[in-house]
């Protein structure tokens, strides 16, 4: 089913979208003109695929559950934001917050994201083929950022648990984070995501891995 | 919030879309600026003559054109809206000391190319009112606000002209610009409000009159100017845009080989021509880019 957004009012489409008459069938779905439109696809719930051609706004793809989105263009800030499954491919660049505060779920970027990529995370993969900016990771929670290009200013600042690894340069660590050894279990997971995403011309090992220390989140009193 | 967006023509041919382009661009930036809206636009017809945009607001137009005739021959006078745009040979000391008796008369911006235009109220009507799609020029800039610094007013609207074919506008907010008025007004510098980003335009001017090229003011500006913003500033002969370092407030840059578009979101040049084929990108933090001509 095709959607065109010169045609149809989006909250029309989004509403389409969240209430699948499941017994229709319909799996594929085609979202034409987005001309940088916000929150198209947000709050989608159902195991269905959605392809958007060309540019989107902000907020595309939030709090998304089981669908498979995939934007043939870049995307504007907090792309799945709040996301707590499925798949979300962006195959232009991303803006800033990236994956902000997401649950659960795989967020491909093809091209680079901007600053303060997959912030607040909770659960969620984040896959970049490209770099990501300044502020990357912060405080996030859980969940995985897998950056193959270079990571910006501040790289994991406030981190909580979730594991950042880069295949580039790392301009600077944010305040608590530090750059830790690799174990048996992070390269499945590298060499997992990898796999999931496609990327055949890379190898685990030239990653680095990067994690909290631990010593800002645990009650001290030297912090307080 | 606000709203921001500049045009820069590569190809000249597309002078007279212009007004077009820059009006559907601050008609899309309604959503984030719906309080003003105000746009500069540049088009050098004349390199030995003057442009002086005035704001006459509820003064009777009639007799003040006639006045301006009187004092100064052989000059052109095309009123759009509450503004006037005045193209005459007289310098812009004599100008302005002419306008000194009309208390009710402000001088928007002045300059061999710069046309400035703003006014209260909804972004799309505004430029409605000064026929902005009619316009031609070679680049332009333009601003929707949503006032959080200072009043709802013409004055308190953006692009801040403060120099001869200068501007500026700005998505954001400037934390120490009480102080910097007050070294700036030492300078000479004149402010018309209590507007953070006039501040900064006048910092601009400061810096240019120094023979401080725009990007060295601009990078200068980094360390000066604290708060968060995206500017884009206007020249005779071009323009430049620079995000703080923490990369707040949003812009996304549009380039093909005919124009280069800036806006606060891609939805605002949707509708400019091949943009899907552009090369689309944000601009960095902290890092100055600037086209224009040599």
């Amino acid at each position: 089913m095709i959607f065109d957004l010169k045609k149809i009012n989006l909250r029309k489409v989004n509403s389409e979208l969240q209430n699948i008459d499941k017994k229709k069938n319909y799996k594929n779905y085609k979202i034409l003109n987005p001309e940088g439109n916000h929150a198209i696809c947000a709050g989608l719930q159902d195991d269905i695929n959605v392809n958007i051609e060309g540019h989107v706004g902000y907020y595309c793809a939030g709090m998304n559950q089981n669908a498979k989105i995939t934007i043939n263009g870049n995307v504007g800030t907090g792309v799945a934001e709040n996301m707590m499954s499925g798949f979300v491919h962006v195959k232009g660049n991303a803006s800033q917050s990236a994956g902000a505060t997401g649950h659960g779920g795989l967020l491909l970027i093809d091209g680079d994201a901007s600053s303060r990529c997959g912030i607040s995370m909770k659960g969620l993969d984040i896959v970049v083929k490209g770099s990501v900016g300044h502020m990357s990771g912060f405080m996030s929670q859980a969940g995985t950022i897998l950056v193959c290009g270079n990571a910006g200013e501040a790289l994991g600042d406030s981190l909580y648990e979730t594991e950042i690894y880069v295949k580039g340069k790392v301009k600077s660590l944010g305040a608590d984070c530090v750059e830790k050894q690799m174990e048996t279990k992070h390269l499945n997971k590298i060499k997992d995501l990898l796999n999931k995403c496609g990327i055949k011309n890379l190898q685990p090992s030239q990653f680095k891995r990067f994690g909290s220390a631990r010593k800002l989140y645990n009650f001290r009193v030297d912090n307080a | 919030m606000c709203g921001i967006v500049g045009i820069y023509l590569k190809n000249k041919k597309l002078k007279n879309k212009l007004g077009l382009y820059m009006s559907k661009m601050i008609d899309n930036m309604s959503s984030r600026g719906p309080d003003s809206a105000g746009f500069a636009i540049y088009n050098e017809e004349n390199s030995t003559c003057y442009k002086y945009s005035i704001c006459f607001g509820s003064l009777n137009f009639e007799n003040l054109k006639k006045d301006i005739n009187r004092k100064f021959k052989n000059s052109k006078i095309k009123k759009y809206s509450d503004h006037a745009v005045v193209s005459t040979k007289i310098k812009p000391k004599n100008f302005k000391e002419f306008l000194r008796k009309y208390k009710d008369v402000t001088l928007v911006g002045y300059g061999k190319a710069i046309e400035i235009f703003k006014q209260v109220g909804n972004p799309s009507e505004v430029v409605k009112r000064f026929k902005l799609n009619s316009l031609s020029g070679t680049h332009a800039i333009g601003h929707t606000r949503m006032a959080t610094e200072s009043a709802i007013t013409t004055d308190g609207s953006h692009p801040y002209s403060t120099g001869e074919d200068e501007c500026l506008v700005h998505n954001g907010s400037l934390s120490n610009h009480n102080n910097l008025r007050r070294i700036l007004k030492k300078d000479g510098i004149d402010f018309k409000s209590e507007n953070d980003t006039e501040v900064a335009a006048g910092y601009i001017s400061k810096s240019l009159s120094n023979k401080i090229d725009l990007k060295d003011t601009l990078k200068k500006g980094l360390s000066d100017l604290d708060g968060f913003y995206t500017f884009i500033t206007g020249t005779r002969k071009g323009f430049a845009i620079v995000r703080d370092e923490i990369a707040c407030k949003p812009a996304v840059i549009a380039e093909t080989k005919d124009y280069v578009a800036i806006a606060s979101e891609f939805q605002a040049m949707a509708h400019l021509p091949k943009v899907s084929s552009a090369k689309i990108f944000e601009p960095e933090p902290g890092i100055v880019y600037s086209w224009g001509r040599s």
